[in-house]
């Protein structure tokens, strides 16, 4: 584990991370992140967590990273679900199930097709 | 990162949408992107803007300009004169003194945005909480960095100070000067406590931040430790929050790992240690006395005060008390300095304030916006309306223990000032949005019920005042009370708000004070006609002229 | 198990639970909450353990048997009496009030057959009403054991009880 004594090191911490993200980002990579709050979880996002993670172990999915965030304060549309394919922009999808997960993942991270009536809008909600 | 500099609220109430509301409104999103606004400016509904007549109203910000009624051929001309050259077009502007006094609340807005501005939520849903790297890539430990090798520890408090901080817990006291308090006064060792006791019925801003951005909570602690001159902090979490504590807990691990919190940080002699401790159902422990009664291993009963935390506070020493979304602050300012915090939200109440949706609005949820925007804003622009299109009854502010506002108090900007003089508490950011179907005898039943069961029972006026008071509600939801027992409620809650220990006590009464200011004639209907005229009551008839609800 | 053998095991219980967070004062509510974890609630015969434990005369730290019985008997979270195997929690507080709680636990009490705060016959609900729990926006919410169930409706509650044992 990294130890960091001083201000440079700190940056330079920093510096590698930020190569460590470019390099995941150059692979190619799907990213799957769960809103995972408690607001998220009481409305079921642990059973999509696990679906996904289903997938995986399946060998139904390769190139993945699936993480976790906290709620971001769209609590109705929760769980929320968030694909990023490459360098297309986030599709944030809502009031996801296991079944829906299962479709998202088919349609979306593997046909590449986004699934547009569980996509929400997140625009309503302008910040500077 | 976008700058919104201009804000386009167009009105989508039933007149306007029959009015093709939804065209105009496609049209300025397909306007802006033609002249490359898009970046710059953004276009939301706005479900009530208080005014009915020449709709479609179409509001743009800052300047508050009200263009009506507006119709697709008016948006290019909008766009281009008004957003895109800055000269707001004079013959499309609404008829001023036909909505005077209205529209009274824009006038209010005049020079800032009701819209989101991120700093306390900045990392919360964006970050994984679990990795201190996600952090530090998003700017984490950097303010540390800085107070602990180029600040002196007055140099951090001024810094906080300066800002214009003021607590998030609910009384507004500046934090700057607390932790002055505390580092001026002699005694060692010194302790930082963080609250994060949560417990305000409604109220979840914390809970988002300890889950979503924990390491941001231990950074602010550290900070203040190296300001006050402590070496121990604690962060105490409801036993409610177990996913936050477990957060909290592994953040910890991590900083701890990485060498950023222990001994020796940053290569100083500075050293600091962070014990997270999780509560087990009180919320009286929110109470800072309480909550270190309850670190100490005891009930959670409050203190007489003075002595004050920040000479006698945990083991009797000099203690600081901050709430999490308080601290959440600390880091930001401490990055972009104190001049940078001042320019957010109303002069007198700095920053932001995260708020918590809740009720019979569209979208419940949670919104972090400068202070100083008002009920109905947050309702129509935030909240997406009421919900099924109810009409607004009453709003209560801040949790169980906040104020009621009545639909006519929705235009006062919600900054700490302004609502104490409408004689409203700003309290915890929890807003609980109640529609026409609201009994307000069942709501103050409920939230008398929280107290009577939440009352520690160390002083006689909370502990005796809070069950006659649910009693006496009950009573009258019943059908079995009397009009004598309104002026004996209101003298109990006088006799509970003067004399009480604490906050609790204090603050009980606050709601069905406020429910026989706004409401009496709702609540001396049940009593001299037995007619709830919601139909919440089922002991009670419907109204005077139907028979019982079955 | 006969008596004996029963308080032995409490006893090996408060050691364990009281070497892992400390034999002081302040540590009583995390030991307190540790034994209503692992045995869902706090057997009265565990309190003059922890004391004992605590308690050193010789260096000054005095306990009274009392003062472990009032952080017990203080906290909501903790039981003195044992639960059902199954512990159901619902928010009692305004916003999921507001939300449509009040026909979900009416749900809940027709399903179940109990009043707040009773234990069925075969031990396996009890049924509790707890404050506010923090995720009101997706109200009406209650707490099954550790898990969170939220957005829920009268309809919903028989689904949702059928999942567990």
């Amino acid at each position: 584990m990294k130890t960091i004594r001083s201000l440079d090191e700190l940056n330079q911490f920093r510096d590698e991370i930020v190569e460590e993200k470019k390099r995941q980002a150059g692979l190619g990579k799907v990213q799957l992140v769960v809103g995972m709050g408690a607001c998220g979880i009481a409305a079921g996002a642990l059973d999509v967590w696990k679906a996904i993670e289903q997938q995986i172990k399946a060998g139904h999915l390769m190139d993945v990273l699936l993480s976790q965030t906290g709620c971001i304060g769209l609590c109705p549309h929760e769980p929320i679900l968030e694909v990023t394919v490459k360098d297309a922009p986030k599709v944030t999808y809502g009031r996801v199930t296991p079944e829906i997960v299962n479709r998202i993942l088919k349609e979306h991270v593997l046909g590449g097709k986004v699934v547009e009536e569980f996509v929400v809008d997140t625009t309503p909600f302008p910040t500077i | 990162m976008k700058v919104i500099r201009s804000m386009v609220l167009v009105s989508v109430d039933e007149t306007s949408l029959a009015r093709g509301a939804q065209d105009v409104f496609r049209a300025f999103l397909d306007e802006i992107e033609k002249f490359g606004l898009s970046d710059q400016i953004a276009v939301t509904t706005i479900l009530d803007p208080g005014v009915h007549g020449d709709t479609p109203l179409v509001i743009v910000y800052p300047d508050s300009a009200v263009y009506a009624p507006v119709t697709v051929a008016d948006v290019h001309t909008i766009v281009e004169e008004h957003l895109y050259k800055g000269n707001i077009v004079p013959s499309l502007l609404a008829m001023m003194h036909e909505l005077v006094p209205e529209i009274g609340w824009m006038r209010g807005r005049r020079g800032a945005l009701p819209v989101q501005k991120r700093i306390v939520l900045e990392r919360v849903g964006v970050v994984n909480p679990e990795s201190i790297e996600d952090y530090i890539l998003y700017d984490g430990y950097q303010a540390l960095a800085k107070a602990l090798t180029h600040m002196k520890p007055a140099e951090v408090i001024s810094q906080v100070e300066k800002s214009g901080l003021q607590g998030r817990g609910g009384a507004g006291f500046p934090t700057g000067r607390k932790w002055s308090f505390v580092a001026n006064t002699p005694g060692f060792p010194k302790y930082v406590i963080c609250n994060a006791d949560e417990s305000e019925p409604g109220t979840f801003k914390d809970r988002l931040v300890l889950e979503g951005d924990p390491f941001s909570i231990i950074e602010a602690m550290t900070i203040a430790g190296y300001a006050i001159n402590a070496h121990e902090g604690y962060i105490y979490i409801r036993g409610e929050y177990p996913l936050a504590y477990k957060r909290i807990e592994n953040a910890v691990h991590q900083a701890e790992a990485h060498g950023l919190l222990g001994d020796h940080l940053f290569g100083t002699d500075f050293s600091f240690h962070i014990h997270p401790h999780a509560g087990a159902g009180a919320y009286i422990c929110g109470e800072e006395t309480a909550l270190i009664e309850s670190l100490e291993g005891k009930r959670g009963m409050p203190r007489a005060r003075p002595p004050y935390p920040t000479t006698y506070g945990l083991f009797g020493k000099p203690t600081v008390v901050n709430n999490v979304e308080t601290l959440a602050n600390i880091p930001p300012i401490l990055r972009n300095g104190a001049v940078w915090y001042r320019e957010i939200g109303s002069p007198k109440s700095t920053g932001t304030k995260v708020y918590t949706i809740l009720g019979n609005v569209n979208f419940t949820g949670a919104i972090e916006v400068p202070m100083g925007i008002t009920i109905r804003e947050v309702i129509d622009i935030y909240g997406k309306g009421m919900k099924n299109g109810k009409k607004l009854k009453l709003v209560q502010s801040g949790g169980s223990s906040g104020s009621i506002a009545p639909a006519s108090l929705q235009d006062v900007p919600m900054d700490f000032d302004s609502f104490r003089n409408a004689g409203v508490s700003l309290g915890s950011g929890a807003l609980l949005v109640c529609n026409e179907d609201t009994c307000v005898v069942d709501l103050a039943r409920v939230i008398l019920r929280f107290f009577r069961n939440e009352s520690c029972g160390k002083c006689t006026p909370c502990r005796i005042g809070t069950l006659q008071l649910y009693e006496i509600v009950s009573r009258i939801a019943e059908g079995q009370g009397t009009l004598a027992d309104l002026d004996a409620m209101v003298r109990i809650s006088e006799a509970m708000s003067e004399v009480s220990n604490c906050g609790l006590g204090q603050t009980a009464p606050t709601a069905l004070l406020d429910i026989l200011k706004y409401f009496r004639a709702e609540v001396e209907t049940h009593i001299v006609d037995h007619v709830c005229p919601t139909g919440v009551c089922t002991a009670l008839k419907h109204s005077l002229v139907s028979a019982p609800v079955e | 198990m006969d008596h004996e053998n029963k308080d032995l095991d409490l006893a090996s219980l408060v050691d364990k639970v009281v070497r892992e967070h400390g034999a002081t004062p302040d540590s009583v509510i995390p030991i307190l909450s540790e034994i209503n974890r692992t045995l869902g609630y706090i057997p009265a015969g565990t309190l003059p353990e922890i004391r004992r434990r605590i308690q050193i005369p010789q260096e000054g730290v005095f306990l009274a048997d009392s003062h472990v019985y009032s952080a017990a008997s203080f906290y909501q979270m903790f039981s003195l009496k044992p639960l059902g195997r199954h512990v159901i929690r619902f928010c009692e507080s305004a916003p999921c009030h507001v939300e449509g709680g009040r026909q979900v636990i009416e749900a809940l009490q027709k399903e179940l057959g109990l009043q707040p705060g009773e234990t069925s016959q075969d031990q396996k609900w009890s049924l509790l009403t707890t404050s506010c729990l923090g995720v009101c926006s997706v109200g009406p919410v209650f707490l099954v054991d550790d898990d969170i169930f939220g957005n829920v409706t009268p309809e919903r509650v028989p689904e949702i009880l059928a999942r567990y044992e």
